[in-house]
């Protein structure tokens, strides 16, 4: 009997923490050091930003690039303006494509069409939920994955990989774990920095920052995690240029 | 079902062995001397049940969401993972079980039993499909959290509920979690078929196993899904485990006794293992990925699971070669009670293998239900291998008093048939 009190004690402070943590800043968007490192380096963005005083980033995601309507509060305007405050004296332009319920496949075929008359320094590429969902063949989605990397990289861009969203209610549903290897390992042989979005948002849940089994359908919570995932990928960024803004400020 | 059936059609193609069964079949082999052999007949070869009753748990844990136990999921460790184990160990007691049936009652007998177990086992893979509708359909009237609004687009096809259940009777549609069950309805199908010629050619049986895995690698065979793609245990490719089980238990792991104690091929064995650890270890430290050459990663990668790839065939082999070395059949610890429980299961496997899948989707609702911490997960892990345990232990004492109880069960039997109902 006591150890059952005991459990249901522990049960109750646990899935109280969560509540708890929630009330903290904005602020409290921390991501362990080692999954905002990459060892492969943004080469194109350091000359940019060095040597012109500009970053022209192109965002291709799906849906989950976005809170309600691909306005600034989806995660690419939050990483906009973190890029600006940290970058001060950077030209930052961020342009946002979205492929809404397209495959990978689909978009590494309309790859030409999106990026005619453009040239991003910075492709980030949001790709493996519309996959997952589909059930699509691993190794389809990895053909596609290479043949995008390839393609972008042709164009002239640094390339960032960034992977699906992590909800503890969708793991019921969408199988995850290849899709993710994939890009795991398409980002390890073309040496391009893998933007780990899955781990970011599983450690917010584990830690507390977030409660993403939260019901509501208000769109803070939404607002919140796509503000601090902007954050981070601003952060990571910067960390794969190999920039240090102290020292650009004392160049200007 | 005819009550001298029970002891044979009772287990999954479930007892590894004779049992307890009246009257003593003909053996089909000698019982093998050596420590490497298979099961000597008129004993259960505890083994079996106890790899079979762990790759049981290790598919439910790692049917859950990640957590402290998965750590302990022998996919962590290498290229295979349990369902290797399991395939393999359904082919080798299906062989077993059915094969005897096929000497002694004949092939349309034999096929008949077969068949009926392929009638149980989509049973329940449709039971199964009803308690993952029903949970996934609370789930997409009580959740709208706009975060996830693209994820939520998955239940899209709870709209068209004429199309997908049509889907999920045929195998086409089959949700997170439940693909073991289609692959092994397949290539029980084929079992009497299997059979018939391992008996007759066993060696021809299993190369002609080889040639067809080799020309599904070749040119790509599947099996369609719904609403897209392929199975995700492609049974052209998956079959080769079974039957490569089916022609162990008919004499292939006794012929291979000999080379199975050679230390030349332990020590083989071993280094892959190794190597293959050392790989697996690069996927969860990506800075160790350096010390993998570049030539081997383009060679090995991917490693497939729907095809099952040579690599994970090859380890799942490495591992048996030294599971079967290192736990002699008569090891005094088969019989600790420890590991009863892990023996319980396998020898229930069927059961607790569905057991397992809705201890899973069950898991699932309680974590998405109450935001959990790593100590929920932990619970739900613990305690689902110890309902798991407890049923098949319930199972056991079933069998043991129906057995027991021979004459009144079969007039409980038919009793129950004049009732219409009946096993």
């Amino acid at each position: 009997m006591k150890a059952i009190a005991g459990l249901i004690a522990l049960v109750l402070l646990w899935s109280a923490a969560p509540a708890t943590a929630e009330s903290a800043p904005p602020s409290g968007c921390e991501v362990p050091a080692y999954l905002l490192t990459s060892e492969s380096a943004l080469n194109k963005v350091a000359a940019a930003v060095k040597t012109e005083g500009r970053l022209d980033i192109m965002v291709i995601g799906s849906r989950s690039a976005t809170v309600v309507t691909p306005d600034g509060t989806g995660f690419p305007g939050r990483m906009e303006a973190a890029l600006r405050e940290r970058l001060p004296t950077v030209k930052v332009s961020v342009n946002v494509q979205l492929q809404i319920k397209k495959t990978a496949a689909d978009v590494t075929g309309a790859l030409a069409g999106i990026l005619e008359g453009k040239q991003p320094t910075l492709v980030i590429w949001q790709t493996g939920t519309v996959d997952a969902m589909r059930a699509v063949d691993p190794d389809d989605f990895r053909t596609a994955v290479d043949e995008g990397v390839t393609a972008l990289r042709k164009h002239g861009a640094d390339v960032v990989l960034m992977n699906l969203q992590y909800g503890p209610r969708m793991e019921t549903m969408i199988t995850t774990a290849p899709y993710l290897d994939v890009m795991r390992v398409v980002a390890q042989q073309h040496e391009v920095p893998l933007f780990d979005r899955f781990a970011i948002m599983h450690h917010w849940n584990e830690a507390g920052q977030f409660d993403l089994f939260n019901n509501s359908r208000g769109i803070e919570l939404a607002r919140r995690v796509h503000d601090c995932l902007g954050r981070a990928l601003a952060n990571f960024v910067i960390e794969a240029a190999r920039i240090k803004p102290s020292e650009l400020r004392t160049q200007q | 079902m005819s009550v001298t059936d029970q002891p044979l059609a009772g287990g999954l193609a479930e007892g590894a062995v004779t049992e307890r069964a009246p009257p003593p079949p003909p053996p089909v082999r000698k019982a093998p001397a050596g420590p490497v052999g298979g099961p000597a007949s008129g004993e259960r070869e505890l083994r079996l049940d106890l790899f079979r009753g762990l790759a049981l748990w290790l598919i439910f844990v790692d049917h859950l969401p990640p957590n402290l136990f998965t750590w302990l999921t022998i996919r962590n460790y290498g290229f295979s993972d349990a369902t290797e184990i399991f395939i393999f160990i359904s082919g080798y007691t299906a062989a077993f079980v059915y094969g005897r049936a096929l000497t002694s009652r004949g092939f349309v007998v034999a096929s008949a039993r077969i068949l009926k177990r392929v009638w149980q086992i989509y049973v329940a893979h449709v039971f199964l499909f009803t308690i993952f509708l029903a949970e996934i359909s609370y789930v997409a009237t009580s959740f709208e959290n706009p975060l996830y609004t693209e994820e939520m687009g998955i239940l899209d096809f709870l709209k068209h509920p004429d199309v997908t259940i049509v889907q999920a009777l045929l195998l086409k549609f089959r949700p997170v979690n439940m693909d073991v069950l289609p692959l092994y309805i397949v290539l029980m199908l084929f079992l009497p078929l299997i059979l018939w010629l391992m008996q007759r050619k066993p060696d021809l049986t299993l190369g002609l196993s080889v040639v067809l895995y080799a020309i599904t690698w070749e040119f790509g065979l599947n099996l369609p899904a719904y609403p897209n793609g392929v199975w995700f245990f492609n049974p052209f490719a998956w079959q080769l485990l079974f039957v490569f089980g089916a022609w162990c238990a008919l004499g292939g792991a006794r012929r291979m006794a000999p080379l199975l104690s050679s230390r030349i091929l332990l020590g083989i064995c071993i280094a892959y293992l190794l190597a293959a650890f050392f790989v697996t270890l690069t996927w969860h430290l990506p800075r160790l990925g350096h010390f993998v050459p570049r030539i081997i990663e383009q060679w090995m990668y991917p490693i497939n699971k729907t095809d099952l790839d040579v690599l994970r065939f090859m380890h799942f082999l490495a591992l048996a070669a030294v599971a079967v070395r290192f736990l002699p059949s008569d090891w005094p610890g088969l019989r600790s009670p420890w590991l009863k429980p892990a023996i319980l299961c396998g020898q229930h496997s069927l059961e607790i293998f569905c057991l397992g899948v809705f201890l899973a989707f069950a898991g699932h609702f309680v974590l998405a239900e109450v935001s959990g911490g790593a100590v929920i997960h932990f619970v739900i892990s613990l305690s689902g291998i110890v309902i798991m345990s407890a049923a098949a232990a319930v199972f056991s004492w079933y069998k043991r008093v129906a057995a027991k109880g021979g004459k009144d069960a079969k007039s409980a039997e038919a009793n129950a048939d004049l009732a219409g109902g009946g096993s």
